[in-house]
């Protein structure tokens, strides 16, 4: 499975400054461990030991992994995933 | 040795800044947050787009997930960036918390703070402060305000 995966700004660094990207995989988790052995470093900034980080969304074709199956989710070649960082504080 | 500093400005026109302290006045005892996007490289912030703070929160302030997205998708269709993020605080000075740095995700953006804590939802004064957050370091910056409201 092919899938484009938009990374935000904040990522770009890991990425040589690329705003889109290639990975595959079957399912999201195995998309973003696709991506970290692409670009070392990438699985920490997206995932801490209780998985998704809190703070970082994830999109497959627009949809909120959260309302689907999170790191589970099925993604199928030609999916959209789109990656952003919260905006939030205090 | 050489040493570099940030010398950055926010330069920012009078009705945008009346814009985001309306704003906060309204939201006020919860914060308020939003956006003043700008063309992209330009660093000159000229669209304000108030957003739903999710977390309707006097202590936190959250984008909503979905409208996040649809917010970053139309900035991409317009080759804008988000310029300015700003938020609220409704009980403290208007300088980023702990939380706000932790979570600050857009190193090329001027955050934003702005302080009710004195008039609440009323006229009178307010604090309007800019900042640079990137990885972890707070460079506050000078604003400028151009043109009348």
């Amino acid at each position: 499975m092919s899938v484009e995966v938009r990374v935000p700004t904040i990522l770009r660094s890991l990425t040589g400054g690329e705003k889109v990207v290639t990975a595959s995989g079957g399912t999201l988790a195995a998309v973003v461990a696709d991506l970290d052995g692409s670009y070392p470093g990438m699985g920490a900034r997206l995932l801490d030991d209780s998985g998704l980080r809190r703070f970082v969304n994830i999109y497959v074709n627009d949809e909120d992994v959260r309302f689907l199956a999170g790191l589970q989710t099925q993604i199928a070649d030609q999916d959209s995933i789109t990656i952003l960082p919260a905006v939030a504080g205090g | 040795m050489v040493q570099f500093y940030y010398l950055g400005v926010l330069t920012i026109r009078a009705d945008l800044l009346a814009a985001i302290v309306s704003h906060a006045r309204a939201d006020h005892p919860d914060e308020a947050c939003g956006v003043i996007a700008g063309p992209s490289g330009s660093d000159r912030p000229e669209r304000h787009i108030p957003m739903l703070n999710a977390a309707r929160s006097p202590t936190f302030y959250e984008f909503d997930s979905g409208d996040l997205l649809a917010l970053y998708r139309e900035l991409d269709d317009k080759d804008e960036v988000p310029v300015v993020i700003y938020h609220s605080h409704t009980a403290t000075e208007a300088y980023p918390s702990r939380t706000d740095v932790a979570l600050a995700g857009e190193p090329e953006a001027h955050y934003v703070l702005i302080s009710t804590r004195e008039t609440g939802p009323d006229e009178g004064p307010f604090e309007f402060r800019s900042f640079r957050i990137a990885d972890g370091v707070v460079t506050e910056e000078p604003v400028v305000v151009e043109g009348t409201t």
